[in-house]
């Protein structure tokens, strides 16, 4: 896909007329079997080493039906991308339910004694630090002017907005780069804090939000 | 937690599509079993893993302890992940956290507008409602009309924070103790602290309301 193209369907912060809230019980991950089944999956590959989680939610956002989606057909529906963009499955295959080309080589599959491990060890995205940072807790900065043509983790609704920096969080794998496949690239991470008025024509007075923003996104005010 | 129902709205056309959806995942599943990308055990132990031993009664853990030792509470407000790793709370999607408290004058509320995080080692898997558009899209707007929606009023007084997760960081709200708890042992403080209070979206019940 060239960065042109690029359009995210997911960044939903501010829109208006999704309608109400429809609240669910507290113990159900999930409403059918095959949820269960995408879930694990989709842990599964990601894990395989084929792609990151970044380059997943890449996947995820540009399904051109993706507010037609729920949540698991989402996941599914990246999931089957995802393999068929890596020629790791082909829709022949899916079509029949069973393997009909050569499998490809993952660098690694999980196995259930690998599940405790894996789980427990996550996969942290903060790094050793190689250089200092560029603002302080308390600076005044400006998140940077969009439209950004490729995955981000800015939402729209903070883009060209003045904010403060809170808190700072280490330099961190830098989602935009890592979803493209341009490597890690971490960059500091700080949260900033926006005044809801500064946002939103209407925000009640007292209303913060903070985002978590890349070094990057941000620059002196 | 006031409101419920279900937010799927099943209905005939629905079905056809679960039916539909449980046959194109089952067709995938056998796919990748057969290439050899994925192992059957290793689905079932990660979706036991869910299942069984990761939930909300973490988080609630987490708070209660908070509740009762306020050197905990310092320690898990300034460092998070160590102190929740410390009752054993570890892993994937809840690497990097952070513990808001909620006050009189500020009352916390976390959404991931972008897409679901949410710090699943100590909250379980989100609810569905979290990964939906109305919320992710109003939260950050409106949060009192959606606290509204939830059943929670706050005094207007309590100025509200909205903690948007676009990053790895994954947030914990430390919900204030309810008024009438002083008597209760931790693990009865834990039963008093709801998913939702950890959100930011609910408050904890109160004693009498676990009584009645």
């Amino acid at each position: 896909m060239s960065s042109d193209d690029y359009v995210t369907r997911a960044d939903l912060g501010g829109q208006l007329g999704h309608g109400p809230i429809l609240l669910d019980s507290e113990h159900e991950p999930w409403h059918a079997a095959w949820e269960s089944r995408v879930f694990a999956l989709q842990l599964s590959m990601g894990a395989a080493g084929v792609w990151n989680l970044d380059m997943t939610r890449a996947a995820r956002e540009t399904l051109p039906d993706y507010d037609q989606r729920s949540y698991y057909e989402i996941w599914f529906g990246a999931l089957l991308k995802q393999l068929e963009e890596r020629g790791l499955v082909f829709a022949d295959e899916v079509a029949a339910g069973r393997s009909l080309h050569p499998p490809r080589a993952l660098p690694r599959v999980v196995h259930a004694r690998d599940v405790p491990t894996l789980q427990a060890r996550g996969a942290p995205t903060e790094r050793l630090a190689t250089k200092g940072p560029r603002f302080a807790v308390g600076q005044r900065v400006r998140t940077i002017a969009g439209p950004i043509p490729h995955h981000t983790r800015l939402p729209r609704y903070a883009q060209g907005k003045p904010a403060v920096i809170e808190r700072m969080h280490g330099m961190h794998v830098f989602a935009d780069a890592n979803a493209r496949g341009q490597g890690e690239h971490p960059q500091w991470l700080y949260t900033v804090v926006f005044r809801g008025t500064q946002l939103w024509p209407d925000a009640e007075p007292g209303l913060t939000v903070s985002i978590d923003a890349w070094e990057p996104y941000l620059e002196a005010a | 937690m006031s409101g419920s129902g279900d937010a799927r709205g099943i209905d005939a056309g629905h079905l056809s599509k679960i039916g539909e959806m449980d046959l194109r995942v089952r067709a995938l599943e056998s796919v990748l079993v057969d290439k050899g990308y994925v192992d059957p055990a290793a689905l079932d132990e990660l979706i036991d893993t869910y299942e069984t031993r990761i939930g909300p009664r973490n988080g609630a853990r987490v708070v209660a302890r908070a509740w009762v030792d306020a050197s905990y509470r310092d320690w898990l407000l300034s460092d998070a992940t160590a102190a929740i790793a410390w009752l054993g709370y570890i892993g994937r999607q809840s690497e990097h956290m952070i513990a808001v408290q909620n006050t009189p004058q500020r009352h916390n509320l976390v959404v991931c507008t972008l897409c679901s995080c949410y710090p699943w080692a100590v909250l379980g898997l989100p609810p569905t409602w979290y990964k939906s558009a109305p919320y992710r899209s109003r939260a950050v707007r409106d949060p009192r009309g959606v606290l509204a929606e939830f059943g929670v009023t706050l005094p207007p007084d309590t100025d509200i924070r909205v903690w948007d997760s676009t990053a790895e960081v994954r947030y914990l709200v430390v919900p204030m103790r309810p008024v009438g708890s002083e008597d209760l042992n931790e693990e009865e403080l834990a039963a008093l602290v709801t998913r939702d209070s950890m959100i930011g979206t609910g408050l904890p019940r109160t004693p009498q309301a676990v009584d009645a």
